[in-house]
């Protein structure tokens, strides 16, 4: 019962929670997007476009191929446009 | 009698209309599943499909609709005395907003998430897809021009407010600064942009240095004219131009830019009003002065209080709301209820106190009807009366009566500028659809598309002359706005009738509603049309008659449309959801 008291604090939390809610929406879109276009660049030796970074950006895979299976759902691609990653 | 008694017996009903209509609807109509999963939970990503507590997300939805539209109405449609405008407000608000607006959420829940625009499309088929996209094409250009002239007519009629408005454009951009690049909580910077604002609001109310006031740069009432306009037209004119090039460039920012920090001081702005109003009503017990109905009137209430008072009554942005964002927030479906139904609850106690603002402020009945002397006097004065009255219930808090006029005037001028950016955002997008569906390339263009939404607009604002002359007749497009606001309403009701249709279930509490609206809306439209701007008719105005018979040939066919749509049984469409 203790996390129901009534208390200041909470009621601007949940004042802020109100308020906040659209711009938490719209600031996780705009991060998504840089994201997104990190995501591109990183595999965009794999993809045709060339990338002279592409031996550093290859150091990366581990740490996004998690992300890989969202990130072409989102881009429009049912299926993963890579052969070397069969996520679907 | 008290006005004390308005606002109680106002909130009885709306009580009693959301603990048994509400549940009814919810329970026999729409049968709400708790187990069901609703699009928060199938399609969670974090950015637009997030699970959210429905105490939130009602405050967010109820932020979204509210904004100066159910102010603006009613303080125009006590014209005809208190009762209708208070009957049409309450009744509209249980019967018909609470189904709309709990409707479309429920079936976008039950259609992915889907707004309604999309749903007419698998509803009913493309050709309503298209008429959807006009109808919303004329209400965002209504909005836009109305609007723009409500901004101009409260900076010209209460110039003190105009620096604190000024001043909440460097202070959002610099909160949305804070929030994104350096993630930090919105709360306390926008408590102090909101003091800072009201700061400025104060002193400007003491000093008159600090009051924008055009009209006297311009040499005052008796100047000689500038351009053959005298010094309050050009102030209109000066304002509508430098109004336009902010939309220009507002509407054209990311939205966390400036939209977004304005929208989060605004629903703080929204607080302090209903809260200055309500508490300076049980201060104040005012006494009702406005007579409980208007004899006498020039202009019949029927049919036309029903377009008068869209907004606090029943309003079809509302489900652009409900559709677009909040459905895909919504953690159960059981929610959907106290979201959507209580979300149309909180405009109709706006509305509610907005009548009881301007019916209160008149000493006597003599003096409101010698303001409110015809139809063309209470389009024109209404919102002014409102601003007033509403500062004299303020001044029951202690509040100075010139400081409490100019922090009311900023509240709506805040509104109504925020209404104007997204509007002017959410036509260049239907431009760039529709310019996408016809395949007309250059309409796709940010550029392009804003300039043609910016420069319409103007045009729509500045082009209606009224009885003062250049300036003065902005208000003549109202009616226009509350038609084109019932008919999108009208679709979304149809459209869940249609839904409620082929589930097999009682569509009766959507179809009354509808064709309620339906009617009243052609009817009046068709009064207006025919005997008060057609050519042959009294005030003959092209403009108006052009875009009233375009919105009466849409509401035809749409009657048509709806007509069709309900009487087919073709279960292809149904949605497998339910």
């Amino acid at each position: 019962m203790a996390d129901r008291k009534f208390s200041l604090k909470r009621l601007f939390q949940f004042y802020d929670e109100v308020l906040s809610l659209p711009h938490k929406n719209e600031i996780a879109r705009e991060l998504r997007d840089e994201d997104d276009l990190f995501l591109l660049l990183v595999y965009s030796d794999m993809l045709g476009i060339p990338n002279p970074a592409f031996y550093y950006t290859l150091e990366l895979y581990p740490f996004i191929i998690e992300r890989f299976h969202d990130w072409h759902l989102r881009m429009g691609m049912e299926k993963s446009p890579l052969d070397g990653i069969r996520c679907c | 009698m008290s006005a004390i008694w308005l606002a109680v017996a106002g909130g009885i009903i709306f009580i009693l209309g959301y603990k048994y209509y509400s549940k009814f609807i919810a329970e026999k109509i729409y049968r709400l599943d708790p187990n069901y999963t609703t699009p928060a939970h199938q399609y969670k990503d974090g950015v637009d499909f997030v699970p959210t507590n429905k105490f939130v997300l009602w405050g967010h939805h109820f932020t979204s609709v509210a904004g100066a539209a159910p102010i603006v109405g009613p303080a125009i449609a006590v014209y005809w005395g208190w009762l209708p405008a208070l009957l049409w407000v309450l009744l509209g608000t249980v019967f018909a907003a609470g189904v709309h607006d709990f409707g479309t959420l429920v079936l976008s829940v039950r259609n992915k998430g889907q707004s309604v625009g999309t749903l007419a499309n698998k509803l009913i088929g493309q050709r309503a897809k298209v008429l959807f996209l006009f109808i919303i094409l004329l209400l965002v250009l209504m909005v836009n021009a109305v609007f723009a002239w409500v901004i101009a007519n409260l900076f010209i009629s209460f110039p003190a407010s105009v620096i604190s408005v000024f001043i909440q454009i460097p202070l959002a951009i610099w909160i949305g600064y804070i929030v994104y690049k350096r993630k930090k909580s919105m709360l306390l910077p926008s408590l102090v942009a909101l003091a800072v604002m009201y700061a400025a609001a104060i002193i400007a109310s003491y000093v008159p240095a600090l009051q924008i006031d055009l009209v006297s740069y311009f040499g005052g009432d008796n100047a000689a004219p500038i351009l053959g306009l005298d010094a309050t037209a050009m102030a209109f004119f000066v304002w509508i131009i430098i109004l336009m090039v902010y939309v220009y460039i507002a509407s054209t920012l990311p939205v966390w830019k400036l939209l977004q920090p304005r929208d989060y001081i605004n629903s703080h702005q929204l607080i302090v009003g209903l809260g200055l109003l309500y508490l300076g009503l049980l201060f104040t017990n005012p006494e009702i002065t406005a007579p409980v109905n208007n004899s006498s009137a020039d202009t019949s209430w029927f049919p036309l209080l029903f377009i008068t008072i869209a907004c606090g009554a029943i309003s079809g942005f509302h489900g652009l709301v409900s559709s677009g964002t909040s459905s895909k927030q919504l953690d159960k479906e059981t929610d959907a209820r106290f979201v959507g139904y209580l979300g149309a609850v909180g405009e109709g106690a706006l509305a509610l106190i907005a009548i009881i603002a301007v019916i209160t402020f008149f000493p006597s009945t003599a003096e409101f009807s010698a303001t409110y002397s015809g139809f063309t006097a209470a389009n024109g004065e209404g919102l002014g009366v409102f601003i007033q009255g509403a500062a004299a219930l303020a001044s029951g808090l202690g509040i100075p009566a010139s400081v409490a006029s100019t922090i009311v005037s900023v509240i709506v001028v805040s509104f109504a500028a925020t209404t104007l950016d997204s509007s002017v955002r959410l036509m260049r997008y239907i431009i760039a659809e529709l310019g996408t569906e016809y395949n007309v390339t250059p309409l796709t263009k940010t550029h392009v598309a804003t300039t043609t939404a910016v420069l319409s607009s103007a045009a729509l604002t500045l082009i209606p002359q009224g009885p003062n002359g250049f300036g003065s007749g902005g208000y003549l497009l109202w009616p226009l706005f509350g038609t084109s606001n019932q008919l999108l309403a009208g679709i979304s009701l149809l459209l869940i009738a249609i839904w409620l249709k082929r589930q097999g279930r009682n569509y009766w509490p959507a179809v009354i509603p509808m064709a309620f609206l339906m009617f009243m809306t052609l009817y009046a439209m068709f009064l207006q049309v025919m005997t008060q701007w057609a050519p042959w008719a009294g005030q003959s105005d092209w403009l108006l008659f052009i875009f009233g018979a375009i919105i009466f040939v849409f509401a035809l066919w749409i009657m048509f449309t709806a007509a069709s749509a309900l009487m087919n049984s073709n279960k292809d469409r149904i949605s497998k959801s339910a």
